[in-house]
């Protein structure tokens, strides 16, 4: 008791802050921020001296200068008398196409694959081992260049396409040459034109279409849960299927036809093909290595996933009298995209980062025009890396966002 | 008994009969065929697509590599020698260049007599991972672990032999110190065995590593890093951040599961920002923009710096890993440990990092993969990689002009050799640490 009374309680003494517990913690946070923050101070007060003696400064207004370089591939107006802004902005837009576009590529190999490894079937299971194992252990950028090869050195130059009309094009559309692959476009007669909105022109056209598929998707979902309601109600569900392809195919076919939507098949003329879109063999090379790069890793976390569910539930599904399809939507597909979504999410943001390897195949994407070209012709290293950085971090912050807030959809609601 | 059923029962056989074939459908290939191949329609037209497939492949690639050359010093020669042997239209693999040139792609610009050091550095790192790698090793071996690391930077850059040893001198004395004041107070001789080491690396090893030399010059030949290239420096880098980044990441990763919030804000920060921008922007920084980090006049070597960016990108990753590592062991192992009254660094060196880094080995190696693989990005930055810089520079030579699929088959072979390899090894840890009880 005695002890208890005499705990010395109010004393405070300076070696409490290393031996006691309770004040350990902040002791330590305390010497480490200090650390940190005397790193940081050290290494702005460098950078500020080295700027100094070199003449220069930290400014960003280089961005609102002439560019004055080229950009053969992009996705809004671009002249080389626009501003270093302007080439950021259209390189940004190439990343974000080849992001986009590369993840859904990547996405359908990988499930697919994944799938076909585990089948039944001991030929396609082998080769689709053989296809991840050789993806999967070679570096990206091997990839890249093969295929960028495989394109510039492998096929013809677009003349040779000359003298017999369409032939030898690939079902009639497609030409792959050593410089661009051909693809048809898709023109309309009856356009609504665009409207210029300052930084990007917007178009009508492609607007409209967009805003009839939203729209038809909509109402698609009101037919479907008030089929639900229907069943919930009476216990019979109304056909549903003519309905929603009604619903879905007709406004946008109506449309269609009424704009005269048709295919521009590319034609040669001279030394090249015009009519449909050329795309640059940098692009094709580049999208399809980083699909294929990365359906090997999806494949296999799309095999895991599945081999995760355990087999009892979908004999448990069988034996509430579930059919296949219903058991593969209900039970087996929730409970394996619970284990497939997080780490695909982090195959996107890998694609994504990997894009700007498009430094190997020329093609002008972030990495190309800001930290390229605008650095080069600049010299502003700093602020370019140090932008170039940030922007990365935001489009990745943005993606694993996203897909985030879709994992905490998809993820199984515990207790 | 059979003599009551012969009696009673007139159709029940009193002996057996000899056991008869299976249907001819059923055994051997022909039923292996239809259960793996053939079992339904879906099978079958897979079956075939993948048939088709290797046909088309095969067509392309047999002749190919059978046409091969081994021998010729031109692409033109090699040319010449396919179309006499295999006729004028014939399309064969010239491999001639992987002979002409692997010691280019083994190791860069490094002066041929002296390849004997990376060889040797390359050996040595084996022997000096044999205790980590091998179970039952000799723990002896540990001091070659110890001293590798400077061993290692020696037999590379050469130079004189009193830089490293002054080095790891630093790392001795610290020992020494620890040992000495661990009797008067633990903390202090923590505190006192981080300070001295630093403060003889800032202050006496310049003056020391100069006396030394003069007195007794030791050394031998110096290279520079310029002349560094192809799986020398992939490995280099490679073996280099893969040995700093598991620590680091260590650290990272207790850090941020760390009640204290300015030490998690920190990790969290640091993680997601490294997570968050491609490895290349980083290699940048460490080209262009570490020049103005550090002080004026400053300029080390750009090895170096890809070195620790490198460490740095893969740290980020390990982190994660082994957090996942971290939040996968059970939490009765945690109360487990304080009910034993085991203080902070106690429990998780003796209970819970051994328990974590057991689950989160698959994830350590493939991002040990990763960065093996991403080691020929340095080729951004004017390094030359084995995949892109040699091939390029095989290629701008007169004879090689124009080459293209052989080298990147060459390099692909052994990259593949490297990552497969590890891979398996994982998987063979991961069934050896095995236990039921996880």
């Amino acid at each position: 008791m005695a002890n208890a009374v005499n705990r010395p309680k109010d004393t405070f003494r300076l070696g409490m802050l290393l031996y006691d517990t309770r004040y350990r913690s902040l002791t330590i946070q305390i010497v480490v921020f200090a650390l940190v923050v005397a790193g940081a101070a050290w290494l702005i007060d460098n950078t500020v001296q080295n700027l100094a003696a070199l003449g220069k400064d930290f400014d960003f207004g280089f961005l609102s200068m002439r560019a004055g370089y080229d950009i053969a591939q992009r996705l809004i107006p671009y002249s080389q008398n626009d501003t270093h802004l302007r080439a950021l902005l259209v390189g940004l837009m190439n990343t974000l196409l080849i992001a986009v576009m590369g993840c859904i590529l990547a996405t359908v190999v990988g499930v697919i694959v994944g799938i076909l490894r585990l089948s039944s079937n001991w030929l396609v299971a082998r080769l689709m081992t053989i296809y991840v194992e050789m993806f999967r252990n070679v570096p990206i950028l091997l990839w890249i260049l093969l295929f960028f090869t495989a394109f510039t050195e492998a096929s013809p130059a677009p003349a040779v396409f000359r003298g017999d009309e369409g032939q030898g094009l690939l079902l009639g559309l497609v030409a792959i040459t050593n410089r661009y692959t051909a693809i048809p476009d898709i023109g309309v007669t009856r356009g609504l034109g665009s409207v210029d909105l300052g930084l990007f022109s917007l178009n009508l056209t492609f607007a409209a279409i967009v805003g009839v598929i939203v729209i038809s998707l909509w109402l698609r979902g009101r037919m479907i849960r008030h089929a639900a309601a229907v069943q919930e109600a009476t216990g019979r569900r109304p056909t549903t299927w003519w309905k929603s392809l009604l619903i879905v195919i007709l406004p946008v076919t109506l449309l269609g036809w009424w704009m005269g939507v048709h295919l521009l098949v590319p034609t040669i003329s001279g030394f090249n093909f015009t009519g449909g879109v050329n795309v640059p063999n940098a692009f094709m090379a580049l999208w399809l290595a980083l699909s294929f790069y990365t359906g090997a890793f999806i494949a296999e976390i799309v095999r895991a996933g599945i081999l995760a569910v355990s087999r009892g539930q979908t004999e448990a599904a069988f034996a509430l009298g579930l059919r296949p399809r219903r058991t593969m939507s209900l039970v087996v597909l929730p409970q394996a995209l619970r284990v497939i979504v997080p780490p695909l999410i982090s195959q996107f943001l890998n694609l994504t980062k990997n894009s700007s390897l498009a430094i190997a195949v020329g093609y002008l994407d972030l990495r190309g025009t800001l930290g390229g070209i605008t650095l080069n012709q600049t010299g502003r290293e700093l602020e370019c890396v140090l932008l170039m950085m940030l922007i990365y971090l935001m489009v990745s912050l943005v993606i694993s966002g996203a897909m985030n807030v879709y994992n905490s959809r998809v993820k199984l609601k515990e207790r | 008994m059979s003599d009551t059923h012969a009696q009673t029962v007139r159709f029940v056989r009193d002996s057996m009969l000899p056991q008869a074939a299976p249907p001819a459908g059923q055994a051997g290939a022909v039923r292996w065929l239809r259960e793996n191949l053939f079992s339904g329609w879906l099978n079958t037209i897979l079956t075939v697509l993948g048939l088709i497939a290797v046909f088309f492949l095969l067509r392309g690639l047999v002749p190919w590599f059978a046409h091969s050359v081994w021998n010729a010093n031109t692409l033109t020669e090699c040319r010449e020698i396919i179309a006499q042997i295999w006729g004028p239209d014939a399309r064969g693999a010239c491999f001639a260049v992987v002979r002409d040139r692997w010691q280019q792609w083994l190791f860069g610009f490094y002066p041929a007599h002296l390849y004997w050091r990376p060889v040797l550095a390359l050996v040595l790192l084996f022997v000096a991972l044999a205790p980590v790698l091998v179970p039952g090793m000799s723990r002896r071996l540990m001091a070659v672990s110890a001293i590798y690391p400077f061993l290692g930077f020696w037999l590379l850059w050469g130079g004189s032999m009193w830089l490293p040893v002054v080095a790891l001198l630093g790392f001795v004395i610290g020992w020494v110190v620890w040992r000495a004041l661990r009797g008067v107070s633990p903390l202090l001789a923590i505190i006192a065995a981080v300070i001295v080491p630093v403060l003889w690396w800032l202050l006496a090893a310049a003056p020391v590593d100069r006396a030394l030399s003069s007195a007794i010059p030791l050394g031998i030949d110096a290279v520079r890093s310029d002349r560094f290239g192809g799986f020398v420096l992939s490995l280099t880098i490679g073996v280099a951040a893969i040995s700093l980044s598991l620590p680091l990441g260590i650290a990272l990763a207790l850090g941020r599961r760390s009640d204290m919030f300015l030490i998690k804000t920190m990790s969290v920060c640091f993680i997601e920002f490294i997570r968050g921008v491609p490895l290349i922007t980083l290699l940048f920084t460490a080209s262009l923009l570490l020049n103005y980090f550090l002080p004026p006049g400053t300029s080390f070597d750009i090895i170096l710096r890809v070195i620790i960016m490198v460490t740095l990108f893969a740290a980020a990753y390990i982190a994660e890993v082994i957090r996942g590592g971290l939040a996968a062991l059970p939490r009765g192992q945690y109360e487990a440990a304080d009910a034993l009254g085991l203080n902070y660094f106690q429990a998780q060196r003796l209970i819970v990092l051994p328990q974590a880094l057991k689950i989160s080995i698959p994830g350590i190696v493939s991002t040990f993969i990763g960065l093996f693989k991403d080691t020929t990005l340095v080729i951004f930055v004017g390094l030359l990689d084995p995949l892109k810089g040699i091939t390029d520079a095989v290629r701008a030579s007169m004879e090689w002009k124009g080459i293209y699929w052989e080298p990147y088959i060459f390099v692909g072979t052994i990259f593949f050799i490297f990552c497969f390899g590890m891979s398996r090894y994982s998987m063979y840890l991961e069934r050896r640490l095995k236990r039921d009880n996880r």
